[in-house]
Parts: C-alpha cells; sequence; structure tokens
C-alpha cells in the first residue's frame, strides 16, 4: 500500500499541470552517475498480520525492568507510576508532544503546563520555570548557555560528578569558542571547595553541580552558592525531583538556576526516552530562559485565561539574535509529571523520598557487611551510592544479570581508575526480598 | 501622527538624540514604539561601554517582536535608564521623556551633524506607516 493515495490520474494531471511526461523528468537535475538504476535490496512485503508477528518478535528480545530486579540509576529512575498518570496523558484533548501552534486555542493544555511551572518553582525553590525542556542533560547546557549570555563571561565550571553524560553534552554546547568548561575534582565524593575557590574568578559565568551528585552524594550547596556569590558566578544545581520532596530546595540555599530530568516523575524508564527536563532560574534570568513560558492572565471579559508570555525572547521571533534555538516543550511528558506531582502531593512525594531513602541506606549497611565490600565516600547520601569491590565491577553485573539482577552501574565506564566501583540505586520499587537476595547472590560471586 | 520634538536630532533607524554639550540623550522616537507595539523587555549595555556610529547599543523587546537599537553616535555610554528594566512601558508611555535610553559621552561631536532633523524623520517616518 503506497504511503501517498495519489492515484494515477492524479499523478497525470499534476505532470500535465507543470509540463512534464513523467515523474522521472523531475530529477533530471541529478547527474546521470549519482542516480540508482536499479531496486533497492529490500525482502519482500509483509501482510499487516505477518509485519505485526515479526515486530513482535523483535519487541519481546527486549528485556526491561518488569523482567530484572534493577539497581541501575544514573540519570533514569524506575520509580512508581501510578496508573491514573497514563490513563490522564492519554485523553486525546492532550495528545501533543509539544506545546501546540496557536497555542491559546488549547487554553487546557496552556493551563496544564503553567501548573507543571508552578511545581517546578515550589520544588526547586526559583521564582520562574518554563514548560519543560527536551531532556535533563539539555536543560543544563541551556543553563550553562544563560548564564553566559547574562554575565558576557567566557568560562564555566562542572563539578566531575555531575552525570558524564550531562557534561559531555555540555561541552559539545559550548563548543565552538562559546566558553571554556573546566571541570573540578570531588575528592571524598563532594565538589571540592578548596580548588573551587582556588579557580573562582570574575572570569566565571557559573558554577554546576549535581544534587544529589552522580555518586548519590549530596553536596553543600550553601558552602557552593556562597563561593559563587563572591565573584558574581551564578550556582548552577541539576536536582533529582524525588529528592526534592526531602531535601531543601537548591533555591533555598542559593542555586541561581535549577534544572533537572523530570523522567522520575511519573514517566516510565521507556528504553531511554521521550524524558522532560526541567528549568527552574531566578528572576533577573527571566529574559534569558529558553524555550516556552506559559502565563496567567485575564481575558477581556474578566476570565482568567492562560497565554504564552515574553515570546519575544524565542527564536522564531529574534531569529539569529536568539539565545536559545528551544521554540518548544515536552508537552506530554511535562503533563505525566504534573498529574504524577498532582497525584503525590506534598506528602505522598516527601512519602517517596523517605522510602528511596531508608531502603538504599538499609541497602548499603547489608552490603557493606559482605567480606571486602566497603562505601567509596564517606558522605550523605539519598537513593544512590558507591561501593568499591575486591573485583571489577564489569564482572560483577555480568555474573548478577544471570540472576535476572541489575546491580547497578560500573563507575569504570565513565571514570578511569573506578573500576572496581559500583554505582547503585534503590527507588521505593525495591522490596527487601529484592535487596535481600542482591546481598545473598554478590556475596555468593565474591 | 507620531510626535516628533523639533529639538531633536533622528536616525534612520529611529534612535532619537538630544545633545547637551558632548553627552548625547538617547531613545527611541514615538513612531518606533508604536510600530513596537507594548515594549516587554530592553536589553541595555553597560556604563563603560564603547560604541561606534551604527553599533548595536541595545535590544527591545516587544509582545509582538523583538529589534536592535543602534548607536546613534560614537562614545562611551556614561549612564542607563535602569528604571526600564522594571517599568518597559514608560518607553511606549513617554519615549522623550521618561522612557530614555543611555546617555552617551560622544567622542566625535560632529556627527550629530550628519542625524536628521525632526523635518526629515517625518518624511521617513511617513514613509514607514
Amino acid at each position: 500500500m503506497p504511503y501517498i493515495p495519489h492515484t494515477p490520474r492524479d499523478q497525470e494531471r499534476m505532470m500535465r499541470a507543470i509540463g512534464i511526461g513523467a515523474v522521472d523528468e523531475l530529477f533530471r537535475d541529478v547527474p546521470e552517475s549519482l542516480r540508482l538504476r536499479k531496486q533497492l535490496d529490500l525482502p519482500e512485503p509483509l501482510s499487516e498480520m505477518e509485519l505485526v508477528a515479526e515486530l513482535n518478535e523483535i519487541a519481546n528480545a527486549n528485556r526491561g525492568v518488569d523482567h530484572y530486579t534493577s539497581f541501575l540509576g544514573a540519570g533514569a529512575y524506575d520509580h512508581f507510576v501510578p496508573s491514573a498518570v497514563n490513563h490522564l496523558v492519554s485523553r486525546s484533548e492532550f495528545y501533543t508532544a509539544y506545546t501546540p501552534y496557536q497555542a491559546e486555542i488549547s487554553q487546557g493544555i496552556l493551563q496544564a503546563i503553567y501548573e507543571f511551572q508552578t511545581m517546578v518553582c515550589i520544588l526547586t525553590g526559583m521564582d520562574v520555570a518554563n514548560a519543560s525542556m527536551y531532556d535533563g542533560a539539555t536543560a543544563a547546557a541551556e543553563a550553562a548557555v544563560m548564564s553566559l549570555n547574562a554575565s558576557g563571561r567566557k568560562r564555566v565550571l562542572v563539578s566531575q560528578f555531575v552525570n558524564p553524560e550531562y557534561r559531555s553534552v555540555i561541552s559539545t554546547y559550548l563548543s565552538g569558542g562559546l566558553a571554556t568548561v573546566d571541570e573540578l575534582a570531588c575528592p571524598g565524593g563532594v565538589t571540592g571547595i578548596d580548588q573551587l575557590r582556588a579557580m573562582l574568578d570574575d572570569s566565571v559565568a557559573s558554577v554546576i553541580v549535581q544534587y544529589p551528585n552522580f555518586a548519590g552524594i549530596v553536596e553543600d550547596l550553601e558552602a557552593l552558592a556562597g563561593e559563587c556569590q563572591r565573584v558574581g558566578a551564578a550556582l548552577i544545581v541539576i536536582a533529582d525531583p524525588i529528592s526534592l520532596g526531602l531535601l531543601k530546595s537548591p533555591g533555598a540555599l542559593g542555586a541561581d538556576i535549577v534544572v533537572g530530568e523530570g523522567q522520575s516523575m511519573g514517566n516510565p524508564l521507556h528504553f531511554g526516552g521521550p524524558y522532560l527536563g526541567f528549568m527552574g532560574a531566578r528572576v533577573k534570568y527571566l529574559r534569558y530562559l529558553p524555550g516556552r513560558i506559559s502565563g496567567a492572565t485575564t481575558d477581556g471579559e474578566g476570565n482568567r485565561g492562560f497565554v504564552l508570555t515574553l515570546q519575544a525572547r524565542e527564536q522564531h521571533i529574534r531569529r539569529e539574535r536568539a539565545y536559545s534555538n528551544i521554540c518548544t516543550n515536552q508537552s506530554l511528558n511535562a503533563l505525566a509529571a504534573t498529574i504524577y506531582l498532582s497525584l503525590m502531593g506534598k506528602t505522598g512525594l516527601r512519602r517517596v523520598a523517605e522510602l528511596c531513602l531508608n531502603k538504599s541506606h538499609y541497602l548499603a549497611g547489608r552490603l557493606c557487611e559482605i567480606d571486602g565490600v566497603s562505601m567509596a565516600y564517606e558522605a550523605p547520601f539519598f537513593k544512590e551510592f558507591v561501593v568499591r569491590l575486591p573485583m571489577p565491577a564489569e564482572e560483577v553485573v555480568n555474573k548478577l544479570r544471570t540472576h535476572r539482577i541489575l546491580a547497578g552501574v560500573p563507575m569504570g565506564r565513565y571514570y578511569s581508575g573506578m573500576e572496581n566501583l559500583l554505582l547503585i540505586c534503590v527507588t521505593e520499587k525495591r522490596t527487601k526480598e529484592d535487596m535481600d537476595e542482591f546481598v545473598q547472590r554478590l556475596g555468593a560471586i565474591l | 501622527m507620531s510626535n516628533i520634538p523639533e529639538e531633536l536630532r533622528y536616525a534612520e533607524t529611529h534612535e532619537w538624540v538630544k545633545v547637551d554639550g558632548k553627552r548625547a540623550l538617547v531613545g527611541i522616537s514615538d513612531h518606533a514604539q508604536e510600530e513596537l507595539g507594548d515594549v516587554v523587555a530592553l536589553y541595555l549595555p553597560d556604563v563603560g561601554k564603547q560604541v561606534s556610529k551604527g553599533d548595536k547599543l541595545a535590544e527591545i523587546d516587544s509582545m509582538k517582536t523583538s529589534d536592535v537599537i543602534y548607536a546613534p553616535v560614537s562614545g562611551t555610554v556614561v549612564e542607563v535608564n535602569s528604571a526600564v528594566d522594571e517599568t518597559p512601558e514608560i518607553v511606549n508611555e513617554d519615549p522623550y521623556g521618561k522612557g530614555w535610553l543611555v546617555v552617551i559621552e560622544m567622542s566625535s561631536p560632529g556627527e550629530v551633524d550628519d542625524l536628521m532633523t525632526a523635518a526629515q524623520y517625518a518624511e521617513v517616518a511617513k514613509g514607514d506607516s
């Protein structure tokens, strides 16, 4: 079945209208040597039934967190998603991946975005938030760009324990002379304040840290913010939104821009995406905020309504003078996050965070009872932690996988010299039985 | 018809200049603010910035568009109107008064003579609308 349902008659009429005799004549500007004069080597077409069977077979080769006990984290988290989230986001009124064109016609979507922004502000302690970003990594990179544009400075310092994949996206964004990116080491698992002090001067636009950081450790944001303020650099914090149910908000501790990955809030792992980034900032950065902002207003009859506001910041108006080329958001994912947060409420989110905290500390304690296993860092952590093993973490991960346990992410994949370190994540979904089995299996192979 | 005060000089890019010795007070014309519509933000230069005539001086955002404000004369920015940060609408309400943007200390005051008179600018504004 062709995808474009033109009949031969339609085609003939169109060709007559533009004065050609055959479709091939449309390609006459392509040199003969470059033209493919044979059929593509593709299999024969399948019936719908055969196609579904084949795709199912391929899909069934996937093994997700339903088939394994997962202790994987490192940026994508297996949190519980209440079934109401899926039911509500599946309403056809909400079916758009983005902010719609003619946005103001879709008052419901703009209201949902407005509520998302409000929740991001509450969670992060920021004054303003945008309608969401592509993911946590691009949100972090856009935050770095904001700090450059707002300050006119050309240097960014990034903590070693910012997610390595985020760091790579930040470096890509800032390559080509936009700014230099320097790394801050994390002795003892936290961003080193002495090194920061030594590197900070008035050439630094921003300092980027993660909260909790890649090793799961809760950074001392207040101390970092104090150093940044001394030289007028922005403190950019990449936060885990679930942790903010329990931890003090980055805003309350002096952060200037707070971003993060929103997948944890109501979005399944989905084999890596689509996810959503969130971004909040102090009001002085409002004009440098990328993407869309939904604003509340009143219409001519005095009714409450919503509009996309401050659009002159955006690329479709500002063109080459725009600070960012983000002119959209991840609406459906942001809606899932909004519904998730509404369902959880303050108390529910706090409870999820407490469960993560308590369970991860239980597992860390039990693992360290095994001979040769110890904590890599003695610093307060949230739902992730790093253990030192007596053998390469990759080997341990491979062995445990045969027991349907995804033991964690080997730190050696990202950091040289950390081959024996394993990053383990415990969400509220892991049971005591899951954890005890992990401990027992690990003990047996070491 | 927009207001084009006699005593000011104008650039083709719609900036006005009021000269006081070596100091040039700069803003945008009534015609320009009308064309832009509701002004929502200005991105003014820092005090101390050196500009040449025709350089980008500032940016201005309205509800519907965004535009560049060019330096009508060369020199050093010695004052900026910080009131427009909080209340950008004063550029709409009083473009020749409270809505002034910067003061440039001119390095070549003779450049003012190349700017348009009110009568000449009135022709430009008429051609626009």
